[in-house]
């Protein structure tokens, strides 16, 4: 396994240690920014990049998980339905409260979607290794559920937050700034730097790889299989409630359409990110490039001329796959 | 004997309505699931519809079915029709692949209604219920046109389908020739999240913008945050369309962002079932077109399409 360059200390490495395929991800950044600085020039402007930034925060930091379940061979197919999910319930939750005090509230809420994020994962986790289900199977089950419940709790139209104090009072997670800073800037570095740590410099992080790579070696090893996947589901829940801690104050609401396509997006983010779809590999830096490439794109193609409405999906498409090629050479450059 | 006859004929006229009132009528309704917020309000007004008429009718029976998308409609229709069924209403999912499953319900003898979403064979449907597309793009443009007389406008449209189309050639007809000019036209999925990422980049794009066009309710919820956050005080007002419970309230409480709606209800679903349920009840005749106005929402009217219960 391979760290990622900003994990690293280049001070100890040698260029000839570098490993390009983690550092390909952020080549194709660049390119992309580059290009993208080309077409526009305000593309570039810090305002743009920052609101970028902050709106790759949902994808990232549900990737950020989906990065441990993939690299031990998993694979979670119910994160959008579970943001959606999430985000209901937490919006009932403050709307039903009769706790006073808008931060209070606000807090609790908070600790309450963290729980329902893990136990949706522990869940998955629990069908994937005691039920010994297929995870894409399992996940695709529990995606139509999630789906399927918020819909019912939204009667079918929105769950808003109903309090307008509580709304302005969680507001500034979304559109606040710390020194400058975006506050989903933050979570996003927050998490993906304890996403590294615990993926590249714990036990556990070893077990999930090695779990990954392979499994029966793993088992004769006496790594408990079982506990590792399923607390790679948790992770990944959790993650998915992080989410959607930022996604409820930018509009307040969760709708039928909340979190759609997440789940493709996110595991996009990965393997453009260089984590391998086989598992056995994690690269959690690359993961949180992938987001971000994956949000500049669509900001791209808003901000050019270059192609009609109706054939942004083309050119998105075409960019993802130039991306990826862009990668594979660099690390046949080896 | 005067007196009498007149006795006669005013019993023999109430047994006549009560025997009317008591026949027995089923009328299954077929409707897409709560897919997003306007589907839900379709679903909405559909059980508050049935609610109404099952109890004006002691001998009526609706029966509701939402299906998540066209195949398993098509499938639902089967099941309904074999309980017995005297009329169909239904909001198809798409026009050509249910065609032919609402044409074998009609060969059957039942009476065939359809809301919003024309069949391929028009033939085949005995009453038709629908919006009018073109109307409300062509609305919102004369709105823009003479509110706004000539400025900058962007646009958000919805899913690449034909009632997107339709609304964006009557907005196109409407400002033709005027002074507005529309910067850009993206798609933004019928989302309030793709909304907000579109009119973020628009922010960015665009030094000046004077208006916002969306056609839709639940994007303009987007498209206001969007804009609110970029503390931006060029752009003037947002139109968007369907009426959303929220966008009603905004219109009537005199929000001069949202200063009007243009309306494409979901409650047009109740309306398919009234004129079902009176072709059984009331021998009036209602076979034919019933095309809703895009009725212009203003301040002076909106309190007539709030439903504060409804989900949409």
């Amino acid at each position: 396994m391979s760290e990622t360059p900003v994990a690293s200390r280049p001070a100890r490495r040698s260029w000839r240690d570098l490993d390009l395929r983690a550092v390909a991800p952020f080549v194709a950044l660049a390119a992309l920014i580059l290009f993208g600085a080309s077409l526009n020039p305000n593309f570039v402007s810090v305002d743009n990049l920052l609101n970028v930034l902050s709106r790759s925060a949902f994808i990232a930091i549900i990737a950020v998980g989906a990065t441990f379940v993939i690299s031990a061979g998993g694979l979670d197919l119910s994160v959008g339905s579970m943001s959606a999910f999430v985000a209901g319930t937490m919006i009932l939750f403050i709307n039903a409260a009769p706790v006073g005090g808008d931060v209070a509230l606000i807090a609790l809420a908070m600790t309450m979607a963290l729980v329902t994020g893990a136990l949706c994962g522990l869940a998955n986790g629990l069908f994937v290794t005691l039920g010994r289900l297929e995870p894409f199977i399992v996940t695709l089950g529990t995606m139509g559920i999630f789906r399927a419940l918020t819909v019912w709790l939204a009667e079918g139209g929105s769950i808003a937050v109903r309090s307008q104090e509580v709304r302005a009072a969680y507001r500034p997670v979304y559109f606040g700034e710390l020194w400058g800073v975006p506050a989903p800037v933050i979570v996003i570095l927050v998490v993906a730097l304890l996403g590294a740590v615990i993926l590249n410099r714990t036990a556990f992080g070893r077990h999930v790889i090695a779990v990954g790579s392979n499994e029966e070696v793993a088992r004769y090893s006496g790594i408990p299989v079982g506990r590792v996947r399923t607390l790679t589901y948790v992770i990944q829940g959790v993650c998915v409630a992080i989410a959607v801690l930022v996604y409820v104050p930018r509009l307040g609401s969760a709708t039928a359409t909340t979190g759609l396509m997440w789940e493709l997006q996110a595991i996009t983010a990965v393997v453009i990110g260089g984590t391998a779809l086989r598992g056995g590999v994690g690269r959690i830096w690359g993961t949180v490039c992938g987001a971000l490439i994956l949000e500049l794109i669509g900001n791209i193609m808003v901000l050019s001329d270059l192609v009609s409405e109706y054939l942004i999906g083309a050119v998105q498409g075409a960019i993802i796959i130039v991306a990826m090629l862009v990668q594979r050479a660099l690390s046949r450059g080896r | 004997m005067k007196k009498l006859l007149l006795g006669l004929a005013t019993a023999a006229l109430v047994a006549g309505m009560a025997s009317a009132q008591d026949k027995d009528v089923t009328i299954a309704v077929s409707i897409p699931a709560a897919d997003h917020g306007w589907t839900g309000g379709v679903v909405y007004h559909a059980e508050r519809a049935k609610e109404l008429l099952e109890a004006a009718h002691p001998g009526l029976k609706i029966i509701v079915k939402t299906s998540p998308d066209g195949a398993s409609q098509a499938n639902a229709l089967e099941d309904l029709v074999t309980q017995g069924v005297d009329a169909l209403v239904t909001l198809p999912h798409n026009s050509d692949e249910l065609t032919d499953p609402i044409r074998s319900v009609k060969d059957q003898g039942i009476f065939v209604t359809v809301v919003d979403r024309a069949l391929s064979d028009p033939t085949i449907q005995d009453l038709y219920v629908a919006g009018n597309n073109p109307e409300l793009g062509r609305v919102a443009g004369e709105y823009l046109k003479e509110n706004l007389g000539s400025g900058d406008v962007v646009v958000i449209r919805g899913l690449p389908i034909v009632i997107d189309e339709e609304r964006q050639q009557g907005f196109d007809a409407a400002i033709a020739g005027s002074g507005i000019n529309v910067l850009d036209k993206q798609f933004g999925n019928w989302s309030r999240d793709d909304a907000f990422k579109v009119m973020q980049d628009y922010l960015t794009k665009f030094p000046k913008i004077d208006a916002v066009w969306c056609q839709d309710d639940d994007m303009a919820v987007g498209v206001l945050e969007a804009i609110q956050q970029s503390g931006r005080t060029d752009i003037k007002m947002v139109i968007g369309g369907a009426g959303m419970k929220e966008m009603i309230k905004k219109v009537a409480d005199g929000d001069p962002m949202i200063p009007v709606d243009v309306l494409y209800p979901p409650a047009m679903v109740a309306t398919a079932m009234e004129l079902t349920v009176a072709n059984f009840y009331d021998q009036v005749p209602v076979r034919g077109n019933y095309i809703l106005d895009a009725t212009l929402i203003t301040k002076d009217n909106a309190e007539e399409f709030y439903f504060p219960d409804s989900p949409f």
